[in-house]
């Protein structure tokens, strides 16, 4: 890819991250920071991507590599679960016929 | 089949922004982190098939077993550590991001242009920071890291640790072929960074820090998928860049505090001695006098904090708050947006007790309700409630907006003993007149409270 096209996918999405978040209400800031935390954790595709181009005979890359989806699988797990976790309790709540604010 | 991979991460761009978009809301939220989950799941799923990959044994190993303890680890902790959690899963993304970077550099066949080794470098070096950083955090909220420390000079030192940091990461991204040593001499500094700027952060700061190193770990995934050339972690990594700095901000402005100054000038109980003499002692109540002062108002206000989420008492706090409604007492909850260790952290724990959203209000909502209040009850908070923060300009919580709890008619504050808060300020609230502490872990006088509150109705 070339680096003008990357600059301007960076500036859109830097400008998507701010807009979608804007109007979160204060009641929400937990899961979002912790769902956002789930979201980064798509980092474990690039582990992939890098322990898989490793020739399988160099040693250091692969133990590095392998660092990198063991790190990056436990982000994503993880922070799904604790996310999930956290917005089960909310919906318990709008069961009991109540309005989000 | 490369196409087709790429349109799999093209709608797996598209359900991460729509599925963060709908988290912001809590009607959808649930739905939204699911959708993201599924393109997650889908995502992993197609990478398997990217041309010209090997080592699928460890690859799958890898995530098995990283998933695997993840996903226990992530079910079984208790509620209120959930702030830690959140920290050392965003430490293992940042740490994810610096080991990518660290296979770029030492792959012999790449072709590196200027622009991928300067954000291989960066991002290695954000990653490494959001890593060790996360780990402090870690600590510090788990309790195994209680005091903070500073060396002399700290943001002399930190600032020439990151230039000199930055620099050996340039000349290792320029190079073709950087050596194991030179490699290894720049992540133990990167990581030394980020340990030397979290560990002077107290407590009171915590919320904004993992706020912040979570942005971290977003902007250095993001440029690890420019290194990567692959569009979908650079999206989802800015996008998650750019939401958690305004996360920050927010959090830091509710603070009236600054990134820079949460950084470079943490709230340490150092700051003290600058302070006035605090006056008045301190009034001791049982909880059957608290019951009593309860069951008799006609407007209670709850101010949840660390405390209450520390003792686990959120059901028992409900169930007593119940029970003060039954009576005919009008209770409201009050929460002060860094209350706990974490922006709405006490909005979750009482939506886990079951506490219904219409009576929990913010501070802009409910802080003119104060002076018409008979009692306001604090529960485990400190800081947030203090008086200094608007009076007394020598005091380093000074600025903040705080719940103006001592307007009301009565104060009561259950607290677990008269030491300081967690930022180690004292607390001339609990000093005046109208204020009177209850001593003990929040679960215990709640339970008594209501075991009270119920031979008073019999």
């Amino acid at each position: 890819m070339d680096g003008m096209s990357a600059l301007f996918i960076f500036m859109l999405a830097a400008f998507t991250g701010y807009e979608v978040i804007a109007r979160v209400p204060v009641i929400l800031h937990t899961p979002l920071m912790s769902g956002s935390n789930f979201i980064h954790g798509v980092v474990l595709i690039g582990g992939m991507i890098v322990l898989g181009q490793t020739p399988p005979d160099d040693a250091a890359s692969l133990a590095i590599g392998f660092i990198a989806v063991l790190l990056g699988a436990a982000n994503a797990a993880g922070g799904y679960v604790v996310t999930e976790r956290m917005l089960a309790m909310f919906k318990s709540n709008k069961g009991a016929g109540e309005s989000g604010r | 089949m490369s196409t087709f991979i790429q349109f799999v991460y093209f709608l797996v761009t598209v359900a991460f922004i729509v599925g963060l978009k709908a988290m912001s809301s809590p009607a959808t939220a649930r739905r939204g982190v699911q959708w993201a989950g599924y393109a997650m799941l889908a995502a992993v799923l197609v990478t398997f098939y990217l041309p010209g990959l090997h080592n699928y044994g460890l690859m799958i190993t890898a995530i098995v077993i990283g998933a695997a303890i993840a996903w226990y680890l992530g079910k079984t902790v208790k509620m209120t550590d959930m702030p830690q959690m959140v920290a050392i899963y965003n430490g293992m993304g940042g740490g994810a991001a610096a080991a990518i970077a660290a296979v770029e550099f030492m792959r012999a066949d790449a072709v590196h242009h200027s622009s991928v080794g300067l954000l291989a470098a960066l991002g290695a070096i954000i990653g490494a920071v959001a890593f060790s950083g996360s780990c402090v955090a870690f600590a510090k909220l788990q309790g195994v890291l209680k005091k903070t420390y500073r060396v002399p000079q700290q943001n002399n030192v930190a600032f020439f640790l990151a230039l000199f940091t930055f620099g050996i990461g340039l000349t290792i991204g320029f190079s073709s072929h950087p050596g194991g040593f030179e490699l290894t001499v720049f992540f133990l500094l990167a990581l030394a960074l980020g340990v030397l700027l979290t560990l002077p952060i107290g407590g009171a700061d915590m919320p904004v820090v993992i706020s912040l190193l979570n942005a971290f770990t977003g902007l250095a995934v993001g440029f690890e998928g420019y290194v990567l050339a692959n569009p979908l972690l650079i999206v989802a990594g800015t996008v998650v860049g750019a939401s958690g700095t305004l996360l920050t901000l927010l959090m830091a402005k509710a603070m009236n505090r600054s990134i820079r100054t949460v950084i470079f000038a943490p709230i340490t109980g150092e700051a003290q001695e600058a302070e006035g003499e605090v006056t008045g002692s301190l009034k001791e109540y049982s909880p059957d006098d608290a019951a009593a002062t309860l069951r008799y108002a006609q407007k209670v206000i709850i101010v949840p904090g660390y405390g209450m989420a520390v003792a686990g008492a959120q059901h028992k706090v409900w169930e007593m708050a119940q029970l003060l409604e039954e009576a005919g007492v009008e209770v409201k909850f009050a929460i002060h947006p860094v209350a706990g260790r974490m922006p709405g952290h006490m909005n979750v724990l009482l939506a886990e007790a079951g506490v219904p959203y219409d009576k929990i209000f913010d501070l802009e909502e409910i802080n003119a309700e104060f002076a018409q209040t008979d009692v306001a009850l604090v529960i485990g908070a400190n800081d947030v409630v203090n008086p200094a923060a608007r009076t007394n300009k020598a005091s380093p919580i000074y600025g903040m907006p705080i719940l103006n709890v001592d307007q009301a008619r009565e104060v009561l504050v259950i607290k677990r003993g008269k030491g300081t808060g967690y930022s180690g300020i004292e607390n001339e609230l609990f000093y005046r007149d109208n204020c009177h502490m209850v001593y003990g872990s929040a679960q215990e006088v709640v339970a008594r409270i209501i075991q009270r509150l119920k031979e008073l109705e019999a």
